[in-house]
């Protein structure tokens, strides 16, 4: 096994097909074991309160934190434009609309940074 | 205000819940009207994926990969950050099994995203949740459970905005590889149209007191988290954490008494 070249070639499909298998396994499982069947009820409620914690989860860490390893930073311009991308979504409602909006601040936040 | 909407729309899904399936397909739909459906609705997704695949694209075409190769990536492995670890790690030489693992480890969060997705997708085959599966993303996940609690949506239309999704994911990335340096870095902010969206749909999700709570202290733990430990394990940690903590202070007498007020 030298040169990586010929490795990466050798081996590529093996190892996609190991990445998507592993990926795909824990996005099918719950799918197909929790849709059929009775749910307790705490259960279902923990479900239910899942999405706005992942959500949160998800974006609050890539707007005020940054570089390797992980600094807090609450200058970043993804910061300071979710802040009233946040005030439109709430006031209007609107998914469209808040993403255009939200494009917009970010651009602008750009050319004058 | 908050309040007294929060009860009723909780009143209100209840109680859709009891009249038809949730996932119940409305027979007199045609495929043309499900397929405008699902391609519209993931316009945000598109928008955004574009952004971040054709940065992929142009970073896995500099480390030696083909566009053929990419493409064949994002159709089998369809994940963004894991993409892009993997073409890291391939570059740098690192074996298989690592690489298979770190995906794993990185692509684990979609499990919880598929549990919740699985509440409005019942009674449906093996077959259908299979095909359904390849297309849940943090993005697709988002839009498609918004979309369910709304109304109007089914899991038909939700399979074609994961499928649009991906075929933007698969093309953006490809062009990315063929030429994507040529195209201007964050033109008109697009770089940003995942975030917004993001923060419009966590909007969306906070349907009252208590999922407010859950997602304020989901997002201090995810941070605090992330400062101190490497990877993205803190996603999974934060929301279980903050879920179950949601749970307790539901069922808590404190929490009914503050409920009770509405």
């Amino acid at each position: 096994m030298d040169g990586t070249e010929i490795m990466i070639h050798e081996n590529y499909l093996y190892v996609l097909l190991g990445m998507g298998i592993v990926t795909y396994i824990p996005r099918w499982l719950p799918l197909v074991f929790l849709s059929r069947r009775e749910l307790p009820e705490w259960f279902e409620q923990w479900l239910d309160l899942i999405p706005a914690a992942i959500l949160s989860a998800l974006i609050l860490p890539i707007l005020i934190t940054a570089g390797d390893p992980r600094h807090l930073d609450l200058m970043r311009p993804e910061f300071l434009v979710a802040v009233p991308t946040l005030i439109f979504a709430v006031k209007t409602r609107s998914l469209a609309g808040t993403v255009i909006f939200g494009m917009f601040l970010f651009w602008l936040a750009e050319k004058l940074f | 205000m908050s309040s007294g909407l929060k009860t009723r729309v909780n009143k209100g899904f209840l109680f859709t819940e009891q009249v038809k399936p949730v996932n119940s397909e409305e027979k007199n739909v045609s495929w043309t009207a499900i397929i405008k459906d699902g391609v519209v609705g993931a316009w945000p997704i598109c928008l955004g994926y574009l952004a971040i695949g054709l940065a992929f694209g142009v970073i896995a075409q500099k480390a030696g990969f083909s566009p053929m190769e990419i493409g064949l990536m994002s159709l089998l492995v369809y994940a963004g950050s894991a993409q892009f670890i993997g073409i890291s790690m391939l570059s740098a030489g690192a074996g298989s099994i690592p690489i298979i693992i770190t995906t794993f480890t990185i692509n684990l969060r979609h499990m919880l995203m598929s549990s919740s997705l699985s509440t409005f997708m019942r009674n449906l085959g093996t077959g259908k949740l299979s095909l359904f599966a390849y297309g849940v993303t943090d993005e697709s996940f988002a839009l498609n459970i918004v979309k369910f609690r709304e109304g109007d949506w089914d899991w038909r239309r939700a399979l074609v905005l994961n499928q649009t999704s991906n075929l933007a994911w698969i093309i953006s990335t490809v062009a990315g590889g063929l030429g994507g340096r040529f195209i201007p870095a964050g033109a008109f902010g697009i770089d940003y149209a995942l975030v917004a969206m993001f923060v419009c749909l966590l909007v969306f999700q906070l349907r009252g007191r208590l999922y407010a709570i859950v997602a304020i202290i989901a997002g201090i733990l995810a941070v605090t988290l992330s400062l101190l430990i490497p990877g993205n394990s803190y996603i999974i940690i934060a929301s279980v954490s903050a879920a179950t903590l949601g749970v307790f202070l539901k069922r808590s007498k404190l929490f009914a008494w503050t409920e009770r007020k509405s």
